[in-house]
């Protein structure tokens, strides 16, 4: 579980995190939701140390990440794995090569058991054999795919996903949020994904939260989305007419 | 506060070694190209241009090759080999760090718990410091050794005349001398270009900025410390 308490934030004297407190439920898929600028993804880094924040704290599993010194930090960051947007992986490594590199970097296993649970990665996210190619040979899909196994290969208890679909299509966003889901849930862990796809969010967002101009606005479920009267989370959950109607004929529906 | 991180303890010595072989060859074996070229066309004109200007039977002809050797020793192999690699190795660090900043591949280290400073910049510039040196030796033997082809294939100067002054009153603190302010040099460009590299912000533009500044102000500092070095070492 991470327990987020009263983080701000503030750039050139522009609020853009104001005291934001939410918790993170293990195994489950928590959302974070809101509009391109509202600081969805600044407090992400605020939570992982990417960023300082200027007040407030994040505590996983009790552990008061943001008090502690970098060697401290370090023992919470091996529990942790992140996929980016861009998936972020190392141009000049494979594929093998990407997802070994933390196991290479701690030397947490024994070359054996470390090719091992390379292949389990790779086979996991169904890029067997696909071993020996680079980044740059790669289709979008499949970026996201080697970013995910990268971000499991220390089998972490918890998984930071910063939008996870952008730059694809839908089928293949389908396939990349039902491997997260799936790992979630095989794995017990604790997994936050930044979003603005409401698709995702409605596939397999178990704790939803959105955040409007630096606050966070709303908390909720998929049911407590449909039913909202909150203006603006409707607004944005619900921006078209005709994706109005659709949340109407759900409603009278149940 | 960023040389703080890059020296502090590595994660895994076995990863850094392997990483500093890797830029040995990239920045150093790589580069022997160019600095090869460089060095025979600085010693041939050196010679040819020193030839020029001795019109007086009172300066003897071994003077052209004392020349080519001082001026390739003392200047030619160090300073402008090094303004050369500034260019050449600048741009690719501050670039190559830059590129990893804004496509988030350094916020992946970071977020990993590896020391993003230290394992992208502590290995070039060990690389740099060790491999310099060797490049500048190259550079002041492939020089001479160009002078006394062009000056004597020219007829400007016999090869007992060349190398009886390239012998003439040579002191061995000046290949030190020279030595010396390599490393300093290999430092700079490594540091000045990784540290502009690293503070990108941006896009593709920012990162052709960072290149641009970290070979200026790699430029810049050469000559400052090129001279503060002469200064300290030689008078």
């Amino acid at each position: 579980m991470i327990e987020v308490r009263g983080i701000s934030k503030s750039f050139n004297g522009a609020p853009v995190l104001k005291d934001i407190s939410l918790t993170f439920e293990a195994g489950k898929v928590n959302f974070i939701i809101g509009r391109s600028g509202s600081g969805k993804s600044v407090l992400t880094k605020c939570i992982v140390g990417l960023i300082a924040a200027d007040k407030g704290e994040a505590f996983f599993d009790g552990r008061n990440f943001t008090a502690m010194g970098r060697w401290d930090r370090n023992e919470i960051l091996q529990e942790l794995g992140m996929l980016f947007q861009g998936s972020a992986l190392f141009d000049s490594m494979t594929v093998e090569e990407n997802v070994r590199f933390p196991l290479d970097m701690f030397g947490v296993m024994s070359k054996e058991d470390a090719t091992k649970r390379v292949e389990f990665c790779l086979e996991r996210v169904n890029l067997a054999g696909k071993n020996r190619l680079y980044p740059s040979e790669l289709s979008g899909g499949m970026k996201k795919r080697t970013g995910i196994a990268r971000a499991i290969a220390m089998n972490p208890r918890y998984l930071f996903v910063d939008e996870p679909n952008s730059g694809l299509d839908p089928a293949t966003s389908i396939v990349i949020d039902t491997l997260i889901r799936e790992i979630t849930l095989e794995n017990n862990m604790t997994t936050v994904v930044v979003s603005h796809d409401m698709n995702s969010v409605i596939e397999i967002g178990d704790n939803i939260n959105f955040i409007h101009k630096g606050e966070l606005w709303w908390s909720g479920n998929k049911a407590g989305v449909l039913n909202s009267d909150s203006q603006e989370l409707n607004d944005f959950v619900f921006p078209s007419e005709f994706m109005k109607e659709i949340r109407d004929s759900l409603r009278h529906s149940r | 506060m960023l040389m703080a991180q890059v020296f502090s303890r590595p994660e895994k010595g076995k990863v850094y070694r392997r990483l500093i072989v890797d830029e040995m060859y990239k920045l150093g074996v790589q580069s022997l190209g160019i600095v090869a070229l460089l060095s025979l066309f600085m010693g041939a004109v050196v010679t040819l241009q020193t030839a020029a200007n001795i019109d007086s039977g009172w300066i003897p002809k071994w003077t052209i090759g004392f020349t080519a050797r001082q001026t390739m020793i003392l200047e030619f192999s160090s300073t402008i080999v090094c303004l050369i690699l500034s260019g050449k190795v600048g741009s690719n660090v501050a670039s190559e760090i830059g590129t990893m900043r804004i496509s988030e591949q350094i916020d992946a280290l970071d977020i990993m718990g590896v020391n993003s400073a230290g394992f992208l910049i502590f290995p070039k510039i060990v690389a740099a410091v060790f491999m310099f040196p060797f490049l500048v030796m190259i550079s002041m033997t492939l020089g001479i050794f160009a002078g006394a082809l062009v000056g004597t294939a020219t007829g400007a100067i016999s090869l007992t005349d060349f190398e009886y002054g390239v012998q003439y009153s040579f002191d061995v603190f000046d290949v030190t001398y020279t030595l010396i302010k390599t490393l300093v040099f290999a430092f700079i460009i490594t540091s000045v270009s990784s540290y502009h590299g690293y503070y990108t912000r941006g896009g593709a533009l920012e990162v052709g900025q960072s290149s641009t500044k970290a070979v200026v102000y790699s430029i810049i500092l050469i000559m400052v410390f090129n001279y503060m070095l002469t200064q300290i070492l030689l008078l």
